[in-house]
This record gives C-alpha cells, sequence and structure tokens, in this order.
C-alpha cells in the first residue's frame, strides 16, 4: 500500500511537470493548430526569468522580501515569455496560418535563435530587452481612444517604441552594473534555489515528499484551473472557442480572428513561461532545457486528443504514473516473485532512458487504435 | 526565358558531366586532405537530403526523423569494420566490449562478419524500418503535422536506446571506424579515404539518378498527387498508404547508405547521429536547395554545410544565428527554395522590380500594342 502510495506520488509529480509544459503546448496546438517547436524554448526563458528575479530579490532593497521571489518570478515568467510569444505571433506565424509544416520549420528557427540569444547575450541586457519589448506592444494600448483614432496614431507608436527602447537599455546597464553575474554572457547552466521555505520534506501518511515537487504539483493545478475558468466563462475564453470551432463564421459574427489569435498565443507561451518556473525548481537551468521536454510534451497533446484539456490532463499523468512504473522497475517489487523472462524484460527497461522508449512505443502502439487519441474531437471539422 | 525552360544543347550537357567527372577525379589532388574530406561527408550528406527531396518535396510528408535510418546505416558498416578487425583483441570480439565485462557477442553481430550480408544491410535494414514505422503511421491516415511528431518521437526512441546499450553496441561512446582495418589498411589512411571520396561520388550521381527515375513516370505522379490532394488520390481508386510506404522506405535506404558513407569518412557513429537537430537540419538542406528539385536537394547539403563549417571555423558562435534566420528566411521568403526561385517566375521578378519590363508571352498581341503605345 505504501509502495502504491508511493509510486502514485512520483508519478503524479513527473505527470505534473509534463502537464504545466503541455498545457500551454495543447491550447496553441489544440486550438491554433500551430506547431510551436519552440515552445521548449519559451520555457527556457521561464526558468532564465526566474533565475533573473532570484538574483534582483539579492539586492539589498528587496532582500527583506527573498522569500517570496518564487511567486513573484510566476508572474514575471507568465509576462516574458507571453510578451516573446505574441512578437512571434505578429511577426513570423500569423503569415503561416494554415501551413503547420511550415511553421513547424521556422519555429525551429526561432528556438534556435533564442537559444543562441542567451548563450551570447548577457541577461541584463537580455531583460532590457524584453523589458522594452513589452512596453513597446502594451504602451501603444493604453493611450485613449482619441490618440488611437488620430492619423497621426504611428508617429505617437514610434516614439512609444523609442521610449520603449530607452527604458530597455537604462534597466539593462542598471541591473548588469548592480549585479556582477548577469553582466557576462556565458553558456554555463545556471543554477535556481529554493527559497528556505520550500526546502526539506513534509510528510503526508508515513511517506516524506519533498516541498519543490509539491510546489509544482501546486503550480500545474493553479495554471489547469486558472485555464479552464478561463476558456469556459470569461468572454475572450468563449471567443477562443468559437474561432477554434468555426474561424469563418467567428469572423463572421464580428468577432476579431486576429486578436483572438494573439490572445490564444499569447497565454499558450506565457503558460510555457510557467513551466519553466516549475522546471527550474528541479535542476539547473541551461540553453537547452526545453529541447528535454518538447517531445514529450507532444506526447502527451497527441495522446489526449487535439483541444482537449481533459484529454491532455490525463495523458500526462498517465505517461508520469506509467514512466514511474517502468522507469524505476517498480512493478517488481509490487509482484515479486512473477516469471522470469517477464521479470528479466523488466529489468532490461528499468532505467529513466529506458522508460522513455518503452513509453513512446506503447503510445504509438495505441495510436494504432485510437489514432485520434483519448477524446478525439467530434464533428465536421474533424475532416480537414 | 526562365531556366527550365531553356533547352541545352546535347553537346553542352555533356561537356558539363565532362567537367564534373573530371572535377571528381582531380578533386583528391587539387583540395587539402582536410578539405576532401569534408567535401567527401558532404557530398555523402547529399544522399539523405534526396531521400527527404522525395518524401519531403514530392510526396509532402514532412519526417524529423531521417536521422534513425541515418544512423542505422551508419552502425551497420560501423559493425563490420569493427569486427573484422577485431583479431587480436580478448575473445575475438571488438575491444570495447571488454569495459563492460562482456565476453560473448551479442547474437546480431554475427552476420555482420560477412561483406556481403553487410553490403546489403546498409540499404536494407534502414528501408524496413522505415518500411515497418511509416506502414503503421500510414495505415492509420496519420498524416501532416501527426506524422512529423511521431517520425520525431521515433528518432527519439531509438536515440535512446541506442545511448542506453553499452553492453550491446557501446552506448553513447559509439563505435569507431578510423583505427580499423579494411583490405589490410586503416580505414582512417589517407588512400582508403581518397577511395572513398571517389565512391561517395559515384554514390551520389547514382543516387541522384535513380531518385529521378523514381519520380517520373506515373509513380511519380501519384507522389505529387498525394501531396497536393491526398483524399482525391484515394477516390481516384489509388492507395496512398502502398505508395507513401514504398517511397518512406525508398528515402530510409538512401538515408542509410549515406550513413554509412558519412560513418566511414567522419571515422565514427555515434547515438549523436539520431539528435533531433541533426534530422531537423537535413529538411533545411533540402528546403533551401528547393524541394521538389532534386538537383537543389544535393546542392543545398553540400553549400549548407560548407558554409556551417566555414562560419564556425571564423565565428563558432553566429552559426546558430545564421542557421535559425535561414529556416525562417526559406520558409517566409523564399517557400520553393534557390533552386526553385531560378526555375520559376523568381529572376524575372526580380528584374522587375529593378526596372526591366517583363515579357509577355502568351499573348504576342499584346506585346505588339505596347510597343506601338511607346
Amino acid at each position: 500500500m505504501e509502495l502504491l502510495l508511493d509510486s502514485l506520488f512520483n508519478g503524479v509529480a513527473i505527470g505534473s511537470v509534463l502537464l504545466v509544459a503541455a498545457l500551454g503546448l495543447a491550447i496553441v496546438f489544440g486550438l491554433m493548430g500551430v506547431i510551436n517547436l519552440a515552445h521548449g524554448e519559451l520555457m527556457m526563458l521561464g526558468a532564465y526569468t526566474t533565475y533573473v528575479t532570484q538574483l534582483i530579490f539579492k539586492l539589498p532593497i528587496l532582500k527583506p522580501y527573498y522569500n517570496s521571489y518564487i511567486i513573484v518570478s510566476i508572474f514575471f515568467a507568465f509576462i516574458v515569455s507571453g510578451v516573446v510569444g505574441i512578437l512571434l505571433e505578429k511577426t513570423i506565424i500569423r503569415k503561416l496560418y494554415g501551413s503547420p509544416l511550415e511553421t513547424l520549420l521556422a519555429t525551429w528557427g526561432v528556438s534556435l535563435i533564442l537559444q543562441q540569444f542567451v548563450r551570447s547575450v548577457p541577461l541584463a541586457y537580455g531583460t532590457g530587452l524584453v523589458i522594452s519589448l513589452i512596453i513597446g506592444l502594451f504602451l501603444p494600448t493604453t493611450f485613449p481612444s482619441k490618440v488611437k483614432e488620430s492619423i497621426n496614431f504611428k508617429y505617437y507608436k514610434f516614439s512609444s517604441w523609442i521610449f520603449a527602447a530607452l527604458t530597455g537599455v537604462l534597466t539593462g546597464g542598471v541591473i548588469s552594473s548592480s549585479i556582477s553575474k548577469l553582466s557576462r554572457a556565458s553558456a554555463r547552466n545556471v543554477d535556481v534555489t529554493a527559497p528556505a521555505w520550500m526546502r526539506g520534506q513534509v510528510e503526508i501518511i508515513g511517506t516524506a515528499f519533498p516541498k519543490t515537487r509539491l510546489m509544482i504539483i501546486v503550480i500545474t493545478l493553479i495554471s489547469v484551473i486558472a485555464i479552464t475558468l478561463f476558456l469556459n466563462q470569461s468572454a475572450w475564453g468563449m471567443r477562443i472557442r468559437a474561432v477554434t470551432q468555426n474561424r469563418q463564421m467567428s469572423d463572421c459574427l464580428g468577432i476579431s480572428t486576429e486578436k483572438v489569435d494573439i490572445i490564444t498565443f499569447g497565454i499558450g507561451s506565457g503558460l510555457a513561461g510557467v513551466a519553466g518556473v516549475a522546471v527550474s525548481l528541479l535542476g539547473s537551468v541551461g540553453p537547452n532545457v526545453g529541447g528535454n521536454y518538447i517531445v514529450g510534451c507532444f506526447m502527451v497533446v497527441v495522446l489526449g486528443g487535439v483541444g482537449n484539456l481533459l484529454g491532455t490532463v490525463l495523458a500526462s499523468f498517465g505517461i508520469g504514473i506509467m514512466t514511474d512504473l517502468i522507469g524505476a522497475g517498480r512493478l517488481l517489487s509490487i509482484w515479486p516473485d512473477m516469471p522470469l523472462p517477464l521479470s528479466n524484460i523488466i529489468n532490461f527497461f528499468a532505467t529513466t532512458s529506458m522508460a522513455r522508449v518503452m513509453i513512446f512505443a506503447l503510445i504509438v502502439i495505441f495510436l494504432q487504435f485510437k489514432p485520434t487519441g483519448l477524446f478525439p474531437q467530434k464533428g465536421r471539422m474533424v475532416e480537414n | 526565358m526562365t531556366l527550365s525552360k531553356i533547352k541545352f544543347d546535347k553537346k553542352i550537357i555533356l561537356s558539363i558531366w565532362i567537367i564534373l567527372i573530371a572535377l571528381i577525379i582531380a578533386a583528391p589532388t587539387l583540395l587539402p586532405v582536410f578539405r576532401l574530406n569534408l567535401l567527401g561527408r558532404y557530398l555523402s550528406l547529399s544522399i539523405v537530403a534526396l531521400g527527404v527531396d522525395l518524401i519531403w518535396g514530392y510526396t509532402g510528408l514532412l519526417s524529423l526523423g531521417q536521422g534513425i535510418f541515418f544512423a542505422l546505416g551508419g552502425y551497420c558498416a560501423a559493425m563490420y569494420l569493427q569486427i573484422t578487425s577485431s583479431s587480436e583483441f580478448p575473445n575475438n570480439i571488438p575491444e570495447f566490449f571488454a569495459l563492460y565485462g562482456v565476453e560473448k557477442l551479442p547474437f546480431f553481430w554475427e552476420p555482420f562478419r560477412s561483406p556481403v550480408f553487410t553490403f546489403f544491410a546498409i540499404w536494407i535494414i534502414p528501408a524496413l524500418v522505415a518500411g515497418l514505422i511509416g506502414f503503421l503511421v500510414f495505415r492509420n491516415r496519420i498524416k501532416g503535422v501527426y506524422f512529423s511528431i511521431l517520425t520525431q518521437a521515433s528518432l527519439l526512441v531509438f536515440f535512446n536506446f541506442f545511448n542506453g546499450q553499452q553492453k550491446l553496441i557501446n552506448g553513447t561512446n559509439g563505435l569507431k571506424t578510423d583505427v580499423t582495418q579494411l583490405f589490410g589498411q586503416m580505414v582512417g589512411s589517407e588512400s582508403i579515404q581518397r577511395i572513398f571520396f571517389w565512391i561517395t561520388a559515384i554514390m551520389v550521381i547514382a543516387a541522384w539518378f535513380f531518385a529521378k527515375w523514381v519520380v517520373k513516370g506515373r509513380f511519380g505522379n501519384i507522389l505529387i498527387g498525394i501531396r497536393d490532394d491526398e483524399p482525391r488520390v484515394r477516390f481516384t481508386g489509388y492507395n496512398p498508404v502502398i505508395f507513401k510506404t514504398i517511397i518512406f522506405s525508398i528515402a530510409g535506404g538512401l538515408a542509410g547508405i549515406s550513413g554509412a558513407l558519412y560513418t566511414v569518412q567522419s571515422g565514427i557513429v555515434s547515438p549523436q547521429f539520431m539528435t533531433v537537430p541533426f534530422s531537423i537540419e537535413m529538411v533545411i538542406w533540402v528546403a533551401v536547395g528547393g524541394r521538389g528539385t532534386l538537383l537543389g536537394a544535393i546542392l543545398g547539403a553540400v553549400f549548407i554545410n560548407y558554409a556551417k563549417s566555414l562560419v564556425s571555423e571564423a565565428l563558432p558562435a553566429s552559426w546558430m544565428f545564421i542557421q535559425g534566420g535561414l529556416f525562417i528566411l526559406v520558409v517566409t521568403a523564399l517557400p520553393e527554395g534557390v533552386l526553385g526561385w531560378l526555375q520559376g517566375d523568381g529572376p524575372r521578378n526580380l528584374l522587375q522590380k529593378f526596372g526591366f519590363k517583363r515579357k509577355i508571352e502568351t499573348y504576342p498581341s499584346l506585346e505588339v500594342k505596347n510597343k506601338e503605345g511607346k
């Protein structure tokens, strides 16, 4: 019993990392049909945001609030990845709607650029760039409608970009002069240390669980609930669902599909940033951190059925529990006296990498029977 | 006049071929050993690019898992070389086995003692694996991006498997070939490498003719039909599954040959051949060269790799930026690739932008009017 509980918890812990990483992908891929191979790199940006936030909170002014930096960094990561995602949508992906294979290649190019960017640009100036992007994209939307409708709006927009660029350079300079760790570019991995209240373990029904794992489960839970509420209860959520079901008809009914695309992509990317915070708690953060998760995320989305959040949740926990059962060889301890050939096979797959082999093989076999995943979409739109 | 419409004289074509063959024969004396070796490697990569062009450019299947077949071919060649030159080592088995305390040769190594078996295995094994994966996927009408994702997942399966099995195929370290013996000489030696260069050059030309033959005629038409409108092909009475499986295994076989040639020239085969970035790179060679133009795949593979090595020597950090930019640029601005652009309307459109008047060919009467208007 205790063993089963242990296995269940480990499975849920692995699954919740997968889930929070796959959630954004499920939204972007499921609702918009866009394959975003840069999703892993958006996660990486979220993880780096956590690192930068941590260092900023070590400054003398913010030192008293150091313990809360992880909460703040969740919001920061959401905004940073979301803004980069919006920029990506506005510049590249918008041109490629309807040709998913081209989108796939273009986003791979973006992911290469982002990886090299964090390697060769000092993080302080990277932060400055992101801040100027945020200001440049959002400042014009806050102008009063009188300004927005005037002919000179493009000049206002232009001047707000100049202001944004100046602010960015200034913040970059300030950060790089005050935090020496961020002033040099480095390809080395960095470490995020959890605040004191998140270290150690908690005992639940006689078994010790690390607190960081619990924190990740909490983050995942909040993200899932928030995104479900948003999609099902808010006006924009309804518009997103409408565009998903029938883009042309929604357009005819006066929904701005352009705005819906931006919001959907922004939220999907932002969730990648939140996943990045979770990932940064698990191990060191490097430019390649996102690449380790991206294929697993796609598997979750495909297995769960495209465009279905419940499927995504079930698929990621299923994969998580299976990974733990196979990878740690737990089946043997649950059923100690199984026949020798079977136990040999289980021992053969009882490592993390071989468990992945087994899981992917099982998914491919599963897709033979249910090609559209656990919860296939119904209706006419499926035909295309 | 577009390039594709220019009818080359037979004499010109013949002289191009003669120059090409002369260059191939003379290359070992013209180029330093290092550059020759690089050129040989890149030429062998162009064979896998031809396969990618067949499945992506002609059939519309974007496979992100060609690395599997590439590496399988490489492993077949490396296993033969390792096992034939292991007579001095304990137990008559390759040296690395001793590190992991393995005394008996794993069973699947045995057939690789025979050069004939190896010769066939290099392309048949990858083709069979590709056919199997392809059939399982196509049977369920999984297509488009789902196919791409599944091939990428299979790539990871193979990578993890090869990476984790030290006792079977030396895991992460891979199999070295440059210190093994072939016909009593070191494979890494200059004379053998020169022969491999020539074999590679011949294979590229052979593969090109083979690919041209495949896409010619009705078979090629069906492939293009599948790319452009698969349901219509099915409604006309053809079964796309068979054609897709065949072309996917052909591409797999080409990848295997390419991997074997690459392995013997680079001196090692390792699971690194099965990493995700490498397989996506293969696609970009074809995309830049021009998909659906077989020559574009060859030129793309050779030129991009040469550019990669030159840029990486000069400015190591900038190659990733350039490569990423290439992906974005070729997809958004030049979707038909360089050769496709040259063959299509590209040059004429460019000339028009610089003020040259565009010749209208279809309606001669209009042209006359234009001149009179002046």
